[in-house]
């Protein structure tokens, strides 16, 4: 059995985008604030903190979680993939954030992350979706800028492509 | 905002937890998805003292058929049931209730059993097990207690759940006939305003489960399929509706009469 006292730190152990790292962490540390504070890992945003927003949206073992609704204590061993594994090293974006490029699927980009790891997760498991089903992920985000219409046609678009890939 | 200062224990067996759940009590909180209680804390709507993670526990990961019934274990998350391949023959009614449970990423951290404990009276899963006729399982040092769902859901958030006990699982069970689920929510993936849920069975009864209007689901069964409109003319006046910052008793009483016969004849059709 783990245990962790309030006021106390525990070293985390986990792999962040393939790579092994560690960092400390009291039991109430969220880890959106893990993943920003004490890992560096800016590109996972924070909003409501309270799962509404989506924009800390992460993989956690290639599923798409709330970062704020989980704690860092409970990613011990285990995977989590952020908005920084979506690019390769030399920073050319990949398929789907190409997608959000050219669909204007962002102006202030803020909710940008959250939705790229949504959709990352999503394609993954459903790579010939409908506009329906994308518009019902997307419903576990909010943008204030875009109106939607350009998120919902980068992903298809992203869909497509990968479709035409041998 | 952040959660106040909590201890934090992961057990590895049910014995672990249920060991931390006697000396803890009310003190603590038992985290499993954490879909709501992560929430609740961040808001310090709920202050424990200690948390019981319950995630690593395999024993509770676990969907399994048994005397007609799906036992689903506490650590099962919404999307594993909703990926179960099982899950359109087996339990029609949580194909379709599921997907309206919060949003994709919620589901897949979120578990079936937590949305049981948290007893929102607006809420999909515990509408599903109280309209299907469902049971709790409940275990503690004292030992183990099965509970029927309308047992368990005292109120709104409230249940007969123990300090000491832990839900290792819920059972709904395999019905042969038809179901059917709609609900109304100001946005896709809210809690829902009205949410209505009928089974029709293959010997010919019918039962109507309706959630948000009280303060918890209530069954009611539908003598024939004539008598549907009817029934539930007399069951909105009998329910009545709360009145919250979202709608009006009056709006919950017409939300009902306009999709529970569309629910009870859509579960009947399925029966054929």
């Amino acid at each position: 059995m783990r245990r962790l006292n309030r006021g106390t730190r525990a070293r985390v152990n986990l792999t962040l985008n393939g790579r092994k790292v560690s960092g400390e962490a009291e039991a109430r540390m969220l880890l959106s604030d893990f993943l920003r504070q004490v890992l560096g890992a800016t590109g996972t945003h924070v909003g409501c903190e309270h799962g509404v927003c989506g924009c800390c949206t992460v993989l956690l073992d290639g599923a798409a979680v709330r970062s704020c609704l989980t704690l860092a204590v409970e990613v011990e061993g285990r995977a989590v993939t952020t908005v920084e594994a979506l690019a390769d090293g030399s920073g050319k974006l990949n398929a789907l954030q190409q997608a959000f490029q050219s669909n204007h699927a962002l102006q202030c980009g803020f909710c940008t992350p959250g939705i790229l790891m949504s959709f990352t997760d999503f394609l993954g498991r459903n790579p010939d979706p409908s506009e329906a089903e994308v518009v019902e992920v997307l419903s576990g985000h909010l943008c204030r800028c875009t109106g939607y219409a350009g998120i919902v046609s980068a992903v298809l678009e992203a869909a497509g492509g990968r479709k035409r890939l041998p | 905002m952040k959660p106040r200062p909590f201890d934090y224990a992961r057990p590895d067996s049910v014995e672990e937890a249920l060991a931390l759940l006697a000396e803890h009590g009310e003190e603590a909180r038992v985290l499993a998805g954490g879909q709501t209680l992560i929430a609740m804390l961040n808001l310090r709507v709920v202050e424990p003292a200690i948390l019981i993670d319950i995630t690593r526990i395999a024993e509770l990961d676990v969907i399994r058929e048994a005397d007609g019934k799906v036992e689903i274990g506490a650590a099962v998350t919404q999307s594993r049931l909703l990926a179960w391949p099982a899950l359109a023959s087996k339990l029609p009614l949580l194909a379709a209730a599921l997907p309206s449970v919060g949003h994709f990423q919620t589901r897949n951290k979120g578990t079936v059993c937590g949305s049981i404990a948290h007893a929102d009276p607006a809420s999909e899963i515990p509408l599903a097990l109280a309209v299907l006729g469902g049971e709790v399982v409940l275990r503690s040092q004292r030992g183990a207690r099965v509970l029927a769902a309308a047992e368990f859901q005292r109120g709104i958030l409230a249940t007969a759940r123990a300090g000491d006990e832990l839900i290792t699982a819920v059972r709904f069970p395999i019905v042969a006939g038809g179901a059917a689920f709609r609900e109304v929510a100001r946005r896709r993936g809210d809690f829902a305003i009205v949410g209505v849920a009928a089974v029709a069975e293959r010997t010919g009864g019918i039962r109507i489960g309706v959630a948000g209007m009280v303060d918890r689901p209530a069954v009611s069964r539908i003598n024939g399929a004539l008598a549907i409109r009817d029934a539930i003319e007399r069951l909105a006046w009998e329910l009545e509706g709360y009145e919250d910052m979202h709608a009006s008793a009056r709006m919950r009483r017409d939300l009902l009469r306009r999709i529970g016969p569309v629910v009870v004849e859509e579960a009947i059709r399925c029966v054929a």
